[in-house]
């Protein structure tokens, strides 16, 4: 009789220990999803300083392009009206941005005096960099998602996961052709 | 990834364990020899290790840096080489971005250093930054930060304080006994050792001969393994393989041996500096797989994942792979990319780089330029006692 009460006490323990290590994988996973998030979001937010600084530049030297750069400006705000808005939201405006800026740089390619001036040279090295700053978080950003999805949707942490609110996230996905990828990710 | 590392850990543990017992069987045998009594000997190589490692502590990888004529750049010294590593920091999740080094030196080369990923450093060479477009110098770049994050820059400290400890000692060890008699000899044979002992002496002898020469063949091995790894983490982080591909061709092509490199660092390196060139030989002592491998497994990738490079690994030497299968599941398919758009091929591209680097180095030896209206570019060492400078080209005066 008595071993049966240690036997049934043994199992209790492997189960609550189990249990919290599960439990805490899932926080781990998720706060790097978090951490990911804010990383992005720091590089988007570097974008939107530095294009009010390009299209003043650019306009010195190329004043017959108003149109791109006005569709460039119009990107930027309103990616910046939608800052708090969700992952998959936010994901599609400033995929609209990226291209608006692509072809604002494209455009550069045709004015020598433009792409001689320093300033000019050293805002397109910081922009490239921010997109592919941006580049880098959102795989950074997706491959956590896609990890801490894994985790709440396989058995037996997916018990867990349910028991305490542990919700999938959202991928960062942009579907515009200034995808930097060549083929379209899919995940779902 | 958090998966690779674990793998790693304990395959690596089994060669850093197999190098401890090689310090204490040289301790052993150097006790038995200088002071009949084995746990003295013992004793003294702990404390060898032990000294070394605070050294290598308190002077962290100033001692690497300071050896390869290393300048720390900021932001506004060198953006392009800035960002680069800021872009791979983020894309492998690194938690702090490491400092960032130029070595004045025309060799191509880049190495990693740090014993913790939050306090690392990567350092690129002069001639690397010159030679390089940003694809190729992004997947260099990310190759040695795979190399912080897989730890391999933490195990080749370990390892490389353990093989120093090993070298001293029986270096010490080797002298003392042909130079200056063998006193603890004397003192065991007068205690009446029969020929049991005159063998365990013997066999000391053997090994504390052998010892460096096998701990060094087990560091490169060390070595040679990571190597594989941090070139599937830089296709990973940058899902462009052909980046390091082109990069590796173009450092393998050239034949500028690296001023600053020695025995103990060569492991830390993308390439071993002392290579010969047009040799392939993937022997004992070598700290680097053959170039030409590496470049070819990154040339048959399908995709970007950890499984793609294992894939590429086997078709290529066909033999089975070099990921732990503990990372393989763990990733998904991930495809690669286009490179970037703007191509700075050709020798203009070149020298405009050149010319950039050169500025930075120049600035961060003190020098001061002075951009004279000819066009002429004037360079004023620092310490100058003239006030004003006469241009040698147009013959204009420089306040200075």
């Amino acid at each position: 009789m008595g071993i049966w009460i240690w036997v049934v006490l043994g199992i209790l323990i492997v189960v609550v220990v189990a249990l919290i290590s599960v439990y805490n994988g899932l926080v781990r996973k998720r706060n790097q999803v978090k951490n990911a998030w804010a990383q992005i979001d720091v590089q988007l937010k570097r974008r939107y300083d530095l294009i009010p600084n390009l299209v003043e530049t650019v306009k010195g030297y190329a004043k017959h392009e108003r149109e791109t750069l006005e569709a460039v400006t119009q990107a930027r705000n309103l990616a910046q009206q939608v800052a708090n808005a969700g992952a998959g939201e936010r994901a599609k405006v400033e995929g609209e941005l990226s291209s608006a800026l692509s072809r604002l740089l494209a455009v550069a390619e045709a004015y020598p005096d433009l792409k001689a001036n320093q300033n000019f040279l050293a805002l397109q090295e910081e922009l490239t960099s921010t997109e592919n700053k941006i580049g880098f978080a959102r795989q950074f950003y997706n491959d956590s998602v896609l990890r801490y999805n894994n985790q709440t949707q396989v058995f037996p942490s997916n018990i867990v996961a349910g028991m305490f609110g542990f919700k999938a996230e959202e991928f960062f996905e942009t579907t515009t052709a200034a995808e930097r990828e060549a083929p379209k990710v899919s995940f779902s | 990834m958090w998966e690779q590392i674990r793998a790693n850990r304990i395959r690596s543990a089994f060669i850093v364990v197999f190098m401890g017992l090689l310090l204490l069987a040289v301790g052993f045998a150097l006790g038995l020899y200088f002071f009949g009594s084995a746990e003295a000997g013992i004793a003294i190589a702990l404390l060898v290790w032990f000294i070394m490692n605070l050294v290598a502590l308190s002077q962290g990888d100033n001692i690497l840096l300071a050896l390869g004529k290393a300048h720390k750049i900021e932001k506004q010294d060198y953006p392009r080489l800035y960002n680069i590593v800021e872009e791979m920091t983020i894309a492998s999740g690194l938690p702090k971005m490491p400092d960032v080094y130029i070595i004045d030196d025309p060799a191509l080369n880049a190495f990693a250093t740090g014993r913790k990923p939050d306090k690392a450093a990567v350092a690129v060479t002069s001639g690397l930054l010159q030679r390089l477009n940003r694809d190729e110098l992004q997947g260099v770049i990310a190759h040695e930060l795979g190399h912080i994050r897989n730890r391999d820059t933490m195990l080749m400290a370990i390892g490389g304080i353990m093989l120093g400890a090993i070298v001293i000692l029986s270096w010490y060890a080797t002298r003392i006994m042909f130079f200056g008699g063998m006193s603890g000899n004397r003192r065991s044979s007068s205690s009446g050792g029969g020929s049991g002992q005159i063998i365990i002496l013997i066999v000391g002898l053997v090994l504390l001969i052998l010892a460096p020469i096998a701990a060094r063949l087990l560091y490169f091995a060390l070595s040679r393994k990571r190597e594989y790894l941090a070139d599937a983490s830089s296709a990973l982080y940058t899902r462009y393989p052909e980046g390091l591909a082109s990069a590796l061709e173009k450092i393998s092509g050239s034949s500028q041996p690296l001023k600053s490199a020695n025995n103990a660092t060569a492991p830390m390196y993308i390439i071993n500096p002392f290579r010969k060139k047009g040799l392939a030989a993937s022997d004992l002592t070598s700290t680097h797989p053959p170039t030409s491998k590496r470049i070819q497994v990154l040339r048959s990738m399908s995709g970007a994942s950890f499984n793609s490079y294992d894939q590429a690994f086997r078709q290529v030497a066909g033999r089975r792979g070099v990921v732990p299968q503990g990372a393989l599941a763990a990733v998904a398919e991930t495809p690669l990319r286009a490179g970037s758009t703007d191509t700075e091929a050709g020798a203009a591209a070149e020298a405009k780089r050149a010319r950039d680097v050169g500025d930075v180095l120049w600035k961060k030896n003190q020098y001061r330029t002075v951009d004279c209206q000819c066009g002429a570019r004037l360079r004023i060492p620092p310490g100058l006692g003239a006030e004003s400078i006469r241009c040698p080209r147009c013959g204009t005066v420089h306040k200075l």
